[in-house]
């Protein structure tokens, strides 16, 4: 039997002498003996340490680890700093509760305090929450905080990621909201029926930049559209881009919110990642979730605290806006060390040379017989190209290479695959796959 | 200590990232930031020192004894940590076509196995992320399930004013009004005032058990057909988990759908608040509004279903916190079903043990035996000394130990609820033993000397009403 | 303050004429309360009913509703206490929460001398 509990069994039976009881069943009479369980677990037995470690590892061997990976579409491989996962492995930050006694957890209160710090200079909106579970939910929170009670009436691109929509949709049904997608003309929101879907019951906009095709959308104009219509305007955002494209401030936004897994974090089959979530000022009161700021002790030193609590659920109760306690507060921190090791220098870094790398991997790959770009738009390290053979054998093709091509469009968006390049890929992997997909077409005569 | 800003100097960082290889693409300058961002990057070194400084700063359960009070705060095995940064499990593209993600299918549907066997549920979901979000997901489940059979009229969760702020937050959030029933003697369901309040509109019952005082409640049976009798489902709250597994199950207590938190019960560690899992189990007749995607059998292969007529949709992004799910497994399969067992009886005994120690000094206000926590109550030597529970707690940062949880539940007054743990060994549950008689003593022999503590930790109480009146949330950069 | 009415949840009331009437909370509820923090007002022209809740303060560590003792519209909110929630604590009877007006229907009220002995009880 494996084991976590120190005392043997001789200590537990002289401890349960010392309580006056004979055995174990004893401390559980409360329990009535209808809902008493008869018989042990069907589980096998505990095992040692060095045979879990290995039946374990045996499991993740059956994973293949892709050495070239081309996929995005919300989780993003970029090069992760080696200090990154030396100081989130630290057994103090590891290990602890939500920072509720703020004397002995001033180091992860201080942490989160520098995360909303950079995430807001990030996003070019004053106040940042401590992190929500990920991106979905972040954009799902954001709309719950921009409900009023004469605007109940949510607008979301269509050339957002589908799994945002789903989640916002899954939230918000049963809630008296009506949820509206808006239109896709040249995979980007389509102007005019924005304009015909705001009014004044519109409570907001939500759109992604880059947007799921990859696009760099107008966002100018449509906050400017989503404002004039009294409405919020919400924008979902790669972090990383952040370092050099226009942030969510610049462009009026009210709220921005996206997944933070590019800072970071492993990919980790979809988790644990970050949801981040940065309003207007305004807007403070209004966020959901952990909120750190900064205060003095009674020794006139400065100190962090957890603040705006009666936001939260563990005071509002059933009138609190979100019921989340815990969030992805290590992740968290994962981004802050991250930040502090690129900089703005080797953010910029990171971004444009996936932008070069998209755009010389579009221009090879759109050189073979076949692929052409899907849309003329501006792209950054994402983009969709239209492929008129079968792309699940394609892909099959070049799995059996170690290669992970681009994602496969299903539904009204068949034919399409959308491509990521990071700086991960380099020119010598990015040549290598094209010459695959030449090598699987001229093999396979039917795709 | 210096903010991560003030530390920072232009120019200075590491070179982690090569020189362009290809043609380089310059940004149109109309999608350009142009405020420049204040980012600086910092040596390594610097970044080192930074956080070892933060890392000083925080206790966790590697510091030392952490009895949070339905926090279940036991001891997080490195072993879990150490396979979860495997890369074939930290190193896999969420977007993966499932024949190359067999092993991660695999672990999923074994952990689902485990914990269906563990709670008497027929399934689980591993896509909430936390407690919170497994509460609105097996809410939002009780909903469709009532849709679905046109009962639409079902809108209201009876909830026990002593449970946790997230399942009425929860409730709301589901699109539920929230009906609040007052507990009997020990914070036990009072079963009048539940059969008053159930009728033709209500869609659930949520519970903890045992509850937030750690007694189990014996009428349990009685509860759950009451609930079931108007029409209504029943929602456990597996906050407490860590007390019955192998001797008790949810499932067999008349429980339809309930949560867990991975991240108490399962050994993996709270981040300092997150991440945790909060997966959810339902029994067969609320299957079907699982949430998306789901992992299914077939043969002998695993595949992610991505549709479900009557599926509630997606509650996240992807599949849940993956790696989260791996360190629970990692440590269910170490235990196995005896593990298991002995982890729920010790850490009954540990807190029986302590509660055995304390009684003659503090008051137990329940007579009897406890499950894996229990509250005392300072309010005596409130009235005595003018020391509150929140000095106490605070005098207890001193002795180096972690405070219990305080305040709550509410229905005892000046509150302390210690859960030890079966992590915790008896030489260590004497030593604090001892470190609460000794703060007893000197809270009635100095008491201005416990109400000004803490005096050892690195800031002493901080100003929240200050924080809160003008909330600074973000570091100021000097112009 | 001798035209002032009280409620039994700590509400004042001082009518400013039959239908207009200005609403705060009491001494004894800011001291109960201890140090606010924050408070969320109703919006101007909104209708609440007596017994409703007009909003509700906040301290550290809690929240209060504030409840209507009258029925009517909301004519005027006080904004100052949006940044100074503070003044509820040092002047609690100067620092009004709401104004209504076209009152239609008001809470039973109490006289200065009664709510006095209702705290008596109360404690």
């Amino acid at each position: 039997m494996g084991t976590y509990v120190p005392n043997t069994e001789k200590e537990q039976k002289e401890m349960l002498e010392l309580l006056g009881v004979t055995g174990m069943e004893e401390l559980f009479g409360a329990i009535p003996g209808e809902v008493l369980l008869d018989r042990p677990l069907k589980l096998k037995d505990g095992i040692s340490e060095m045979q879990v470690k290995n039946m374990m590892a045996g499991m993740a061997g059956k994973n293949k680890v892709f050495s070239s990976l081309f996929r995005g579409c919300g989780a993003y491989r970029h090069y992760i700093p080696a200090i990154v996962k030396q100081v989130t492995a630290k057994e103090e930050f590891m290990t602890a509760y939500t920072p509720y006694q703020a004397e002995i957890s001033q180091g992860t209160l201080q942490a989160i305090f520098e995360f909303q710090t950079m995430i807001s200079e990030l996003t070019g909106l004053r106040a940042a929450n401590a992190s929500v579970y990920d991106g979905c939910t972040a954009a799902a929170e954001a709309v719950i905080m921009c409900r009023e009670k004469k605007r109940n009436k949510m607008l979301l691109s269509g050339a957002m990621n589908p799994q945002i929509i789903e989640t916002v949709k899954t939230y918000m049904a049963g809630t008296g909201t009506e949820i509206r997608v808006v239109p896709v003309a040249d995979g980007v929101t389509d102007k005019t029926e924005l304009k015909r879907l705001l009014d004044e019951k519109t409570a907001c906009f939500l759109v992604q930049q880059p947007n799921y095709y990859g696009l760099l959308e107008d966002y100018e104009d449509l906050g400017k559209l989503t404002k004039e219509a009294g409405a919020k305007y919400v924008m979902s955002c790669n972090p990383v881009l952040l370092g050099i494209l226009k942030t969510p401030g610049e462009y009026g936004a009210d709220i921005a919110v996206g997944e933070g897994q590019p800072l970071g974090l492993p990919l980790a089959y979809g988790g644990p990642y970050l949801g981040f979530m940065t309003a207007d000022a305004s807007l403070m009161r209004k966020l959901p979730g952990r909120i750190v700021g900064e205060t003095l002790d009674g020794r006139g030193e400065k100190a962090y605290v957890l603040t705006l609590q009666a936001r939260e659920q563990h005071i509002r109760r059933e009138k609190a806006s979100s019921s989340i306690c815990s969030n992805e507060a290590l992740c968290a921190l994962t981004a802050s060390v991250y930040l502090s090791a690129m900089g703005k220098e080797g953010l910029r870094q990171a971004a444009t040379l996936s932008m070069s790398k998209a755009h010389y991997l579009a221009e090879r790959l759109c050189g073979i017989e076949g692929f052409s770009m899907a849309y003329e738009g501006d792209y950054v390290n994402e983009f969709t190209v239209v492929y008129n053979g079968n792309s699940g054998k394609l892909m099959q093709g070049l799995e059996s290479y170690g290669i992970l091509g681009g994602l496969p469009l299903k539904g009204k968006d068949y034919g399409k695959i959308i491509w990521c390049a990071t700086e991960m890929n380099s020119r010598e992997e990015i040549d290598e796959l094209i010459d695959r997909i030449k090598e699987v077409l001229s093999r396979e005569v039917d795709i | 200590m210096k903010l991560i800003f003030e530390k920072s100097k232009d120019g200075r960082g590491s070179v982690l990232l090569p020189p362009c290889d290809v043609p380089e693409t310059e940004l149109k300058s109309c999608y350009k930031r142009e405020k420049e961002l204040r980012l600086e990057a910092l040596p390594e070194t610097d970044i080192s020192r930074h956080y070892t400084e933060l890392a000083d700063r925080v206790y966790g359960v590697n510091n030392g004894f952490y009895p949070l009070g339905s926090c279940t705060m036991k001891y997080n095995p490195k072993i879990n940590d150490e396979i979860a940064g495997l890369p074939g499990f930290a190193d896999i593209h969420p977007l993966q076509p499932d024949q190359t993600v067999q092993g991660a299918l695999e672990g999923l549907y074994k952990a689902e196995e485990y914990l269906d066997e563990i709670t008497g549920m027929d399934h689980f979901t591993f896509q909430p992320a936390a407690g919170a979000h497994g509460e609105f997901t097996g809410l939002k489940l009780i909903k469709a399930y009532h849709e679905k059979r046109g009962d639409s009229k079902r809108n209201k969760i009876i909830v026990p004013d002593s449970a946790h702020g997230t399942n009425p937050a929860s409730a709301a959030m589901a699109g539920f009004e929230v009906i609040n029933i007052p507990s009997a003697e020990k914070g036990l369901v009072d079963i009048e005032a539940l059969k008053g309040a159930v009728g033709e509109d209500t869609a659930g019952f949520m519970l903890t058990n045992p509850n937030t005082l750690g007694l189990f409640d014996e009428n349990i049976l009685a509860i759950t057909k009451i609930v079931h009798e108007a029409g209504g489902l029943n929602y456990y709250d597996g906050a407490n988990l860590n007390a019955i597994m192998g001797i008790a199950r949810p499932g067999d207590m008349g429980f339809d759908v309930m949560h867990l938190n991975l991240h108490k019960t399962f050994s993996t560690p709270h981040g300092g608040g997150g991440p945790g899992s909060g997966p959810v189990g339902c029994k067969e007749v609320l299957a079907p509004f699982l949430p998306i995607p789901r992992v299914v059998k077939e043969g002998n292969c695993y595949a992610l279903l991505e549709e479900g007529a009557d599926s509630i949709g997606r509650v996240r992004g992807f599949y849940g916190n993956f790696l989260v799910i791996v360190r629970a497994l990692t440590y269910i399969l170490t235990l196995g079903g005896d593990g298991l067992k002995s982890t729920s009886e010790n850490a009954v005994l540990n807190a029986n043990y302590l509660m055995e120690g304390l009684k003659d000094t503090y008051t137990v206000p329940f007579a009897g035996h406890c499950m894996h926590e229990f509250v005392i109550s300072l309010e005596e030597l409130k009235k005595e000394t003018g020391v509150s529970a929140l000095d106490m707690a605070k005098a207890l940062l001193d002795y180096g130990v972690h405070p219990p949880t305080m305040y709550f539940p509410l229905i005892v007054h000046e509150a302390f609820m210690l859960e030890p743990t079966e992590t915790e060994s008896r030489e260590n549950l004497d030593r604090v033993i001892a470190i609460y008689k000794e703060l007893y003593e000197a809270a009635k022999n100095n008491p201005e000397e416990v109400k000004n503590s803490p005096k050892k930790t690195v800031i002493g109480r901080p100003d929240e009403v200050m924080a809160a009146r003008n909330p600074v949330i973000r570091y100021e950069f000097p112009v | 303050m001798s035209n002032l009415l009280f409620t039994k949840t700590h509400e004042w009331v001082e009518f400013l004429d039959e239908t207009t009437a200005k609403i705060g909370l009491t001494d004894y509820a800011q001291k109960e309360l201890g140090d606010l923090v924050f408070v969320n007002l109703p919006e101007a022209g909104d209708e609440i009913g007596a017994g409703e809740s007009i909003g509700d303060v906040e301290s550290v560590k809690a929240v209060s509703e504030v409840y209507s003792p009258v029925t009517g519209t909301v004519s005027k909110v006080n904004e100052e206490l949006l940044d100074h929630p503070d003044l509820i604590n040092s002047e609690p009877y100067e620092s009004w929460f709401v104004i209504f007006e076209d009152i239609t229907d008001k809470e039973e009220l109490l006289e200065k001398a009664e709510y006095e002995r209702f705290l008596k009880g109360e404690e």
